[in-house]
């Protein structure tokens, strides 16, 4: 396949853990190619121009906003979506905690808080309330005002550390 | 025995492990098979006569299916209570964002270059912007004065107090649009089948207002017209009304090209041409007594309500109530407007009104405490509503409702004394460039429709006894993350001695549940939970009637009666319709009489940090104490409160609509600021419960109380903290700096002696 600029070519990623091949515009945006190509529609879309948060992903490890994603970008890529982390020790507890301490309301910005919470706790076993705040400040919440679900992050990062 | 306790227990979002896992159903989450993407040509310009339509070259024309208002089988409009609104436009344009003709392609991308190809050429006519503009009357607009609706509250002699008052205290207030922002933007799939007629999925609050819209817009029966509501991902009244308007188009161009077609707004359509709320001004003349009791005075409270009227009227009556803030008025008299503009129509957003004319008489409270030198405080302790008392609509309060007490507790929550004493130590140190301050609303919220709302609408909720022995809650009240589905299982649950995982709720499909009314006005809890208990309560009766259950059985038993009463008769079924409670009056001509069966009430307190070398404002620490009948669910109650209170910080320090002429500028959330994590530091929640007659298991409404509080509390504590009168939401550091500078030049002014200048 000659690889005219702007033209569909394919382009391979590992997708929660998986190898993928795509055929895609290279400047197609990663939640496209996720959510329409791969039928990954956990990933949700808010602002389409990365303020919202709500297409967070894991990509090689960083959080990232995949709407502001080319998919060419993501070539070679390991990218981690909220489907990818279900069995996830740090997932099971956050989603426990979620639904105790009322994490979720609407539920649209809980795919890509829990991500971002998931790369929080990788970096910062048990983080202050603080850390919580700063680490999630990328992930806007409409219904919440933020609190319980800084209160879920913090929950689960217990959880996590006894067991 | 007796069951555990659902009720008034944190039992987990019914829907909740779906949301978390990312499993939840989106609308745009669906695609069926075959279908299209639509688009929107909207107007450019605010108000004209359309001359010509013009499809620009580069496009592939014929590969997009197009409607426009010829094309409508039904009556142009967006029928809700009027039906000023078109669909799409025929002619003329009424405002910068009005919907002109549609587009579908297959291609979802393919569609922003062609909305941008059409050209349309027009004639443009003066238009008008402002509250005072459409008051002036220059062009009118709308109907033969430019106002969509007007009421009128009058009790006792307000003409003879002024003679009497002591003190005469004047001001005025003003609100701005705030965007609902709900993170999941709008969005529907809609379906048209010659036979079966019009079938939609939406991102909605109200399916029956969809309903009824679609049947005037098709001119179909409504047995041809289906909505069904998918997870919503937020609403706040954002999806209250304008749902019916995408619902429409998809349906449209799903009629025109045989297939199905998804319409999802973008964020930048979504916040510039959907509703937003209304902007206001209040003005406040207040006669006053020397030891500060209120003795009468006049509101005038003024809404732009945008080109149509929408339910403009609705917000304006809720406004107009509450104008007077939860305080014993001898004699009152309100008026409340709502005129046009050519804005898009500014619509629901929770508190409905009633942010706006609480800003205005919270802050007016501290302006009357100045005048006649009492504290915040004490003025609100001299002038609250009492049991025996009646408000501005002559509503005598029955409820044992403490407001002294409640504002007492509220303040010791707060250490308001304390910190009040400190704060004005420390702010009087001149090197002290972060002045503190602490603020306090007082508020209440009626629950429900307004006046005979609730006895016109005569809500209908089902609870099916299943084959398993399980029941199903069918309401089409909706769940858009505040907490319905759970709340109304737990009902059910504690109604029939269930477990919570023996109830489940339909999805809110209008070909499926009863109207059990639109998903608004804090009525959820109160009016529809009501129902369900009542529904439910009728399962039981007949299968203790039919013998198949004691007065006392177990889950267990509960569950093999209804198993067996369903498979002897099939279909277990049981249906309520809200009936008025006894003794209530209201006058729909006069605006007297029980504007509400009963009110929520809350004491709020603000503590911020002003700083002088950013001109910003912080929110320290925020005291919600609030008394909301019997709390269902404590963790979402919990929740409730706080997301509104920080929507309620957002209105106060951050979101500002930037309009011109007639659009929003800054319809991106780049410019647009919400709060984030990062600016929602302690919010402190307490619940007082009295119970109530009213509603399920004593709740009241409390969805929208938490939005009336924050603006006046913060604004009043940067006052405190600034000491400059602050009377504009939203307040931001801008307006911080020129209010600063203002008070510096007049103080400057002052201590000049006369004849130097």
């Amino acid at each position: 396949m000659t690889k005219r600029p702007g033209a569909k070519r394919e382009i391979s990623l590992i997708v929660n853990g998986e190898a993928k091949k795509v055929c895609a515009y290279p400047m197609a945006r990663l939640l496209d190619v996720l959510r329409q190509d791969l039928g990954l529609t956990g990933t949700k879309e808010g602002c389409g121009e990365g303020e919202c948060g709500a297409c967070s992903v894991l990509m090689d490890g960083a959080l990232v906003d995949s709407c502001l994603v080319p998919v060419a970008q993501a070539a070679g890529a390991s990218v981690v979506t909220i489907e990818g982390v279900q069995q996830d020790a740090r997932f099971r507890a956050l989603s426990e905690a979620f639904l105790l301490n009322g994490g979720a309301q609407c539920g649209i910005c809980t795919p890509g808080m829990m991500l971002a919470a998931i790369h929080l706790l990788e970096k910062t076993r048990t983080p202050s309330l603080d850390e919580i705040r700063e680490g999630l400040s990328g992930n806007l919440c409409r219904c919440t005002g933020y609190i319980q679900i800084l209160e879920a992050v913090a929950d689960a990062a217990r959880r996590c550390a006894i067991a | 025995m007796t069951p555990d306790p659902i009720v008034g227990t944190p039992t987990p979002r019914k829907e909740g492990r779906d949301k978390v896992n990312g499993r939840a159903r989106y609308i745009d989450d669906i695609a069926l098979p075959n279908m299209l993407y639509g688009a929107t040509v909207r107007s450019r310009i605010p108000r004209g006569k359309i001359k010509n339509v013009k499809f620009g070259p580069g496009i592939a024309w014929d590969e997009y299916v197009k409607a426009s208002a010829k094309d409508i089988p039904g009556e142009n409009c967006i029928a809700l209570i009027e039906k000023d609104q078109p669909c799409l436009a025929d002619g003329i344009v009424n405002h910068p964002e009005e919907p002109i003709l549609l587009l579908a392609h297959p291609g979802r991308h393919a569609l922003a270059k062609a909305v941008a190809a059409v050209s349309i050429e027009y004639e443009a006519v003066p238009a008008v912007f402002t509250i005072d503009e459409s008051l002036r009357r220059e062009q009118i607009i709308w109907g033969a004065d430019n106002i969509l609706k007007s009421f009128h509250i009058e009790k006792g002699d307000v003409d003879s107090v002024w003679a009497k008052a002591d003190y005469i205290v004047e001001g005025e207030y003003f609100t701005g649009a705030q965007e609902q922002l709900y993170i999941e933007p709008n969005g529907v799939i809609a379906e048209y089948d010659p036979i079966r007629g019009v079938t939609v999925w939406g991102s909605l609050q109200c399916p029956y207002y969809v309903h009824k819209a679609l049947m005037v817009l098709f001119g179909l029966p409504e047995d041809k017209i289906r909505v069904v509501q998918m997870e919503t991902g937020g609403a706040f009244g954002g999806k209250e009304e304008y749902p019916s308007m995408i619902s429409g188009h998809a349906a449209l161009l799903a009629m025109k090209s045989g297939r199905p077609v998804k319409i999802i707004y973008d964020r930048g359509e979504d916040m510039a041409a959907t509703t937003k709320r209304h902007p206001s001004r209040t003005r406040h003349r207040t006669a006053v007594s020397k030891d500060g009791k209120i003795l009468g005075g006049e509101i005038e409270f003024v809404v732009d309500g945008g080109a149509y009227l929408t339910l403009t009227p609705v917000v304006l009556s809720r406004g107009t109530i509450h104008a007077s803030g939860p305080y014993y008025w001898p004699s009152i008299r309100v008026q409340g407007t709502a005129v046009a503009t050519n804005a898009p129509p500014h619509g629901a957003f929770r508190g409905f009104g009633a942010p706006q004319c609480l800003f205005a008489i919270e802050r007016h409270m501290d302006r009357i405490a100045g005048a006649v030198n009492l504290s915040p405080v004490e003025i609100r302790r001299r002038n609250f509503l009492k049991p025996g008392q009646t408000t501005a609509t002559e509503q005598e309060i029955r409820e044992p409702i403490d407001l002294t007490r409640l504002l007492d507790r509220a303040l010791d929550h707060a250490d308001y004394e304390e910190k009040r004493s400190r704060f004005k130590i420390a702010n009087a140190d001149e090197n002290n460039q972060r002045k503190k301050g602490i603020g306090v609303a007082a508020f209440f919220h009626g629950a429900g429709f307004t006046g005979s709302g609730e006895r016109k609408f005569g809500s209908v909720v089902g609870v099916d006894g299943l084959p398993d022995g399980r029941v199903r809650v069918l309401v089409s009240s909706t769940e858009m993350g505040q907490g319905t589905n759970t709340i109304l299982c737990q009902i059910a649950a504690e109604t029939l001695g269930l477990r919570y995982e023996d109830v489940e709720i339909a999805q809110p499909d209008t070909a499926e549940v009863p109207n059990s009314g639109p998903t608004v006005a804090s009525r959820t809890a109160m009016v529809v939970g009501k129902l369900v208990a009542s529904a439910a309560l009728g399962l039981k009766k007949t299968l203790i009637a039919e013998g198949l259950l004691g007065e006392t059985g177990s889950p267990e038993e509960f569950r093999r009666a209804c198993k067996q009463y369903v498979s002897a008769h099939g279909k277990f079924r049981s249906l309520a319709k809200y009936e008025e409670p006894e003794g209530i009056y209201w006058d729909d001509q006069k605006f007297q009489g029980e504007a509400y069966a009963t009110y929520s009430w809350a004491i709020y307190v603000a503590e911020v940090t002003a700083d002088l070398a950013t001109y910003s404002v912080t929110v320290d620490d925020f005291v919600a104490l609030q008394e909301v009948g019997r709390v269902l669910n404590p963790v979402l109650a919990r929740g409730q409160i706080i997301g509104g209170v920080a929507q309620g910080i957002g209105f106060a320090l951050y979101e500002k609509v930037e309009w011109r002429h007639g659009r929003m500028q800054n319809s991106q959330m780049t410019n647009y600021i919400i709060p984030t994590s990062a600016d929602v530091r302690s919010i402190r929640v307490y619940f007082e419960e009295l119970g109530n007659k009213h509603g399920a298991f004593g709740a009241k409404g409390i969805g929208e109380l938490p939005m009336d509080g924050p603006a006046p509390a913060v604004v009043n504590a940067a006052v405190d903290a600034l000491k400059v009168q602050f009377d504009k939401v939203p307040l931001l550091p801008e307006d911080i700096l020129d209010g600063v500078m203002r008070a510096i030049s007049h103080e400057e002014e002052k201590r000049q002696p006369a004849g130097v200048r």
